[in-house]
């Protein structure tokens, strides 16, 4: 190799995992859907064409207006209406906001527990590792869904109807997110029982270098490939589940419906013949998942080696 | 162990959690009343009294009386149970063999036609959720087609202590719909595991020296390959049907199926405490002993398990 | 005309960037009742002709040219055909035989498969066939282990059982991929033996591949040099070993270590040698120089370890005795060598003393002050200091997400926090410097460094705390002889510059008796002899040292 200093910016481009995301055409289409969506859900105010919480935009007259291509459909509401008049594409943007909120602070907030409980488990082992090694034992046996519910069973008999509402939304965070930690404990401990037992773990320690700075200099970069690739697939199932428990009715408040809620509420309109109501909540939330999903399966192929 | 730990985190539940007297009456019940029914439920003893009794009680099996339904939970859990148990039987027969199936073809060929699309339908399958396809399946089936019932588990057999829905065409009918959709998202889980495996282990060095040998290749994959492959999947059903149970409860939900899940999710709504720690301690249980028979069945299969490896000689 | 003609064999692996010509024109010979060795270097291509031939080449490699005529047929005209051939006429060994059988298969159905697969017999007479063959392979009470699955058998009797399947179903021609490098010495004279004999009872064309020079001088008849892909040359053993034609081959002998006798510094030919040792390094400026004493730097008096399996089940039953009752000194400036085979202990002790283990008891003195009963990190520190470790693989001792700059400094802000970032950046190009790194490295990552260059990275991290002692566990065995040579030369003069006392830790005995002054002797634990290099080379003391000595493969065994 010739004396060149390479910029941060070559580096990435000279990477391989550039040359397999250009090559990867699921990868690149899932990623723009992905980014198309975030921005469009974080500002929501400037693309939404109304604000469905605005009470003045809303008018019962032209509630249960279909698609604007269908006959009865209009212009202005190219994916129709609902029960209260409320355009649906307004609607599916802003309760994808509250879901990619909740499904973000739920995913961060179990990957910052279960990684530093899987990194320091992993690290020091002996009768603290079994005690972490056993919670999560005893977590996995209770299915994350049921996990979730119980959370939210308990905080309805602790807080008070009243503050239940406004609480709502982080109790739900605190549920989805309690309930997805072990897998990234039980990962993040797997690689670093690996990188612990390198020979430059041990040239730290014979240097004199502090248990903390291995642990978080030394080896959290070197464990974070499968705690990312847990992450973005972690993130489908954090978006699912809030879903699923809005969709059960002990998710985010009616008052600010996430996807989930949207399709709980569509699904009482779906015999009577009202499909669009509960469909288009459904297809966004299937395609937010989808995409999030196929940049996760991309991302495990390309950073786990052990499969190429 | 879990069971004890599970015990009592269930009486935690029932003990702590809010006031069950609150839930249970209305707002004009006087004051007497409501000690009455306080000193009824042995909510007044000593709390290390209480976890006895709550442990002795399950023991045998009862859990004591719905704030919301008044009536024992045990007997509501007896109830619903054959309901919950045929569909996650079902389910769990249908993802296992076919998950196992496609994944064990897509994971040998690993480039084919007929595997991408497997993949790509697995993929989308684990980003569909539960009662996304159980809307989709009732609005194509039931709604437009209208084919198969989308609501209840159609007509009974009472066989004293069980309720089939096996017997009677109706109930056969009704269970396709719910089991079909509780069963495709672990279907999907199950053939990506099963895929990522028979890869694994089709790059190892005694499949290469068996191919070395010259062995034929339908042997190297279905005797050499498959059984090492089929090791972990054990582990994997056992969790699976323990999934499919927790799952149950959401298409319980959609379907209107009379089951335990359906029970549990308006227990939840109403803060009921006796059939959430109920339900509990039945999940549990149920995953107990799923543990226990996957040990065993580990023991028969894998023989570094059951054959002690001898001091070494030579 | 010979039984195995490989005409013109290339094959290329398609990547990325560009295209490896794993193998390029190749073309040998092999006889029967002959053993033809092909030895070279790591990426010298000598695994891929083994696969070649039968046609087991990894993805995205392929054969792009040449025939592979065996017997006078070429085998590779009809892919289809190739695996009619394979365990028929072609038998293959593997490397590692911890994986090259299948788990939850007994031995006896595995033989048994293959014998059907390729042999018209029953089930009774291929059970008759398999258990006389594990009998011919030397596994003792045959019938009933026959029975066994392959975890209850060791290394070596595993190797063996990997033999008898290769040779099943009576092939003509066998092919050993490295059968030995994963065994210990003892146990590789076993199998080499092994493979002689059967090769003269079956009049077998056999295919030794290894990177060992001694192996090769004590095995074969004739060898194949390889690198990077060409064929350097080839011939009968003798007359290539002792009467190298190209330059290649020359570098390649004598950068071997020699058995029979010490020398000061291994000739590296290919590089024209830097007067390197004459010039002081400008590390020299700043290193608190020893004087070479009579005192003792490390004494470590009758230190045992025993691990613990599992803790909390079951305790004292699987508990293992790695290290027992060992003592020895070593005296400031001396080489120290520790030897032994797989499970002596040697890395045990190893680790102890940088304090990377608590020894179970005993103690370890360093510089006349007992290390083992420090307890606060500070005072620890000192010592951390002054003991530095260089490992066995050079691939795990950097971190990948470090440049070498933040690697080799790493030490020298943690002991010294308050260093100017231009005396920083002196120190480390001096430290580069001192193990003959350009500058430029600094700026690079360690995966863009080969594997020796990474060892020398490894001891400038080492040397920038300036130690006393410097500890190598086997730092050379992950590396081809070549680059072991110019290693190991490098640690002779820094030793000798800097007045550095090594432990030297070693399963090789010819690199040992080249490191070091006094030498130790371990197995199982237990310490079986200490003398000075020479005397135990000449005349060893202990049974065992005997037995070692005289097992180990010696290229000099060509002069026979």
């Amino acid at each position: 190799m010739d004396s060149q200093r390479l910029t941060l910016l070559s580096r990435i481009k000279d990477s391989d995992i550039y040359f397999s995301f250009i090559k990867s055409p699921t990868a690149i289409v899932s990623s723009v859907i992905l980014i198309i969506i975030f921005f469009c859900s974080f500002f929501v105010e400037f693309v939404a064409p109304f604000n469905p919480f605005d009470p003045s935009s809303l008018s019962l007259m032209e509630a249960f207006t279909p698609p604007s291509w269908s006959e009865k459909g209009m212009d202005k509401y190219i994916l129709g209406t609902d029960g209260q008049g409320r355009d649906m594409l307004s609607t599916i943007l802003y309760g994808s906001r509250i879901s990619l909120i909740v499904g973000f602070s739920a995913i961060l907030f179990s990957l910052l527990l279960g990684v530093t409980l899987g990194l320091t488990a992993g690290y020091f082992g002996g009768k603290y590792e079994m005690i972490v090694m056993r919670l999560t034992d005893v977590q996995l046996t209770v299915p994350s869904i049921l996990m979730a519910l119980l959370v939210d069973g308990i905080a309805r008999g602790i807080i008070s109807r009243e503050l239940h509402d406004e609480m709502a939304i982080y109790v739900l965070i605190f549920a989805i997110g309690i309930s997805e930690w072990p897998q990234f404990a039980r990962v993040s401990r797997a690689a670093t029982l690996v990188e612990k037992n390198k020979d430059y773990v041990s040239a730290s320690t014979i240097i004199g270098v502090s248990n903390i700075l291995i642990m978080f200099k030394h080896i959290l970069p070197n464990i974070m490939r499968p705690v990312l690739v847990i992450g973005t697939i972690g993130l489908a199932l954090a978006i699912i589940a809030e879903s699923t428990l809005s969709f059960l009715g002990v998710g985010v408040p009616p008052t600010t419906p996430s996807l989930g809620t949207l399709i709980r509420i569509g699904n009482d309109f779906l015999f009577s013949g009202e499909w669009w109501i509960t469909f288009f909540p459904a297809i966004f939330l299937v395609l937010l998942a989808f995409s999030i999903n196929l940049l996760g399966d991309w991302m495990r192929d390309t950073l786990n080696p052990k499969l190429n | 162990m879990v069971m004890l730990v599970v015990a009592f985190v269930s009486f935690s539940l029932f003990n702590f959690v809010g006031d069950p007297i609150n839930n249970m009456v209305g707002e004009e019940t006087s004051d007497e009343e409501r000690d009455q029914i306080r000193e009824d439920l042995g909510l007044n003893d000593a709390v290390h009294v209480q976890f006895i009794r709550f442990t002795g009680n399950a023991l045998k099996g009862n859990f004591g009386i719905s704030y919301q339904l008044r009536r024992p939970v045990s007997e509501l859990i007896a109830e619903r149970l054959p309901a919950t148990l045929e569909l996650v039987i079902i389910s769990a027969v249908i993802a296992l063999v076919s998950g196992t199936l496609l994944g064990v073809y897509t994971g040998i060929n690993r480039k084919g036609f007929l595997s991408d699309v497997i993949l790509a339908i697995s993929l989308l399958g684990v980003s569909l959720p539960t009662f996304v396809i159980g809307i989709l399946f009732i609005y194509l089936f039931a709604v437009i087609l209208g084919i198969l019932p989308s609501f209840g588990r159609g007509e009974v057999v009472d066989l004293g202590f069980w309720s089939t829905g096996f017997l009677t065409l109706s109930g056969l009918k009704a269970i396709i719909l719910p089991s079909v959709t509780l069963s495709l998202f672990q279907m999907t889980y199950i053939i990506r595991l099963v895929r990522a495996e028979m890869m694994e282990i089709l790059q190892t060095d005694y499949i290469k020296f068996a191919r070395a040998r010259g062995i034929n290749e339908k042997s190297i994959h279905y005797k050499h390959a498959l059984k090492n492959g089929l090791i972990p999947v054990i582990t994997i059903a056992g969790i699976n049907i323990g999934t499919l149970i927790a799952f149950s409860i959401i298409t319980e939900t959609v379907f209107q199926w009379p089951g335990m899940g359906f029970l549990f999710i308006q227990a939840v709504k109403f803060v009921d405490i006796p059939i959430m720690s109920a339900y509990l301690v039945f999940i549990a249980f149920v995953f107990v002993m799923i543990n226990f028979i996957v040990d065993i069945l580990y023991y028969f299969i894998d023989p570094r398990i059951r054959v002690k490896s001898e001091a070494v000689s030579g | 005309m010979s039984f195995l003609k490989i005409k013109n064999l290339s094959v290329d692996y398609k990547m990325r960037r560009e295209t490896i010509n794993a193998a390029k024109n190749v073309n040998i010979d092999v006889n029967k009742g002959e053993i033809l060795g092909l030895v070279g270097e790591s990426g010298s291509g000598k695994s891929t002709v083994g696969n070649a031939i039968i046609n087991l080449i990894d993805e995205p490699g392929r054969v792009s040219n040449g025939s592979i005529v065996l017997d006078g047929i070429d085998i590779h005209a009809d892919a289809q055909n190739i695996v009619k051939y394979r365990g028929k006429k072609i038998g293959l060994i593997f490397q590692d035989p911890q994986t090259s059988l299948n788990p939850i298969l007994t031995i006896g159905e595995q033989l048994i498969e293959t014998i059907q697969t390729h042999l018209n017999l029953n089930a009774d007479d291929a059970k008759n066939k398999a258990i006389n063959l594990l009998k011919e392979v030397g596994i003792k009470e045959a019938e009933t282990r026959f029975d066994n699955y392959p975890h209850q058998f060791s290394g070596g009797m595993r190797q063996r059982v990997v033999i008898s399947l290769a040779l099943c179903c009576e092939p003509e021609l066998l092919i050993a991929d490295e059968p030995t490098t994963a065994l210990d010495v003892s146990i590789q004279s076993q199998i080499l033996d092994l493979i002689k004999k059967l090769t003269k009872e079956r009049n077998l064309a056999v295919i030794l591949i290894t990177h060992d020079m001694g192996v090769i001088a004590e095995t074969t008849d004739r060898v194949a040099v390889m690198k990077n892909g060409d064929l350097v040359e080839i011939g009968p053993t003798k007359e290539l070993l002792t009467k190298p034609k190209e330059i290649y081959t020359r570098s390649l002998v004598s950068s071997v270590p020699p058995t029979n006798k010490k020398i000061s510094r291994f000739k590296i030919i290919e590089k024209e040698n830097k007067k390197q040792s004459d010039t002081n390094i400008k590390i020299l400026n700043r290193w608190v120089k020893k004087e070479i004493s009579d005192k003792d730097l490390v004494k470590v008096e009758s230190l045992s370890k025993t691990f613990d399996d599992s803790f909390f089940i079951e305790s004292s039953k699987n508990s293992v005795m790695a290290v027992n009752d060992v003592s020895f000194s070593i005296k400031e400036g001396q080489s120290f060598g520790l030897v032994g085979e797989s499970g002596s202990g040697k890395s045990t002790i190893a680790k102890m003393i940088v304090n990377l283990f608590k020894p179970s008891s005993g103690d370890i003195y360093f510089n006349e002050v007992c290390i083992t009963k420090i307890k606060s990190n500070k005072e620890m520190l000192k010592f951390r200091k002054q003991i530095q470790m260089i490992f066995q693989d050079p691939y795990s001792s950097l971190n990948g997400r470090l440049k070498v700059k933040d690697i080799v400094s790493e030490p020298i802000k943690l002991h010294n926090p308050s260093v100017s970032s231009k005396d920083l950046d002196d120190y480390i190009s001096d430290l580069l410097e001192s193990v003959e790194l350009t500058q430029q490295s600094a700026e690079r990552y360690p995966h863009e460094f080969s594997g020796g260059q990474r060892q020398r990275i490894s001891i400038a991290r080492a040397l920038a705390t300036q130690p006393r002692l410097l500890v190598c566990d086997e730092p050379t065995s992950a590396l081809d002889v070549s680059i072991q040579a110019q290693i190991l030369n490098l640690l002779k003069d820094l030793q000798e510059q800097l007045n550095l006392t090594i432990l030297f830790i070693s399963h090789d005995l010819p690199v040992v008796r080249q490191m070091c002054d006094r030498i130790a002797v371990l197995k199982n634990g237990k310490l079986c002899e200490i003398s000075n290099t020479e005397d135990l080379f000449i005349k060893p003391k202990h049974d065992y040292t005997k037995e070692l000595l005289k097992l180990m493969p010696k290229i000099e065994s060509i002069y026979k």
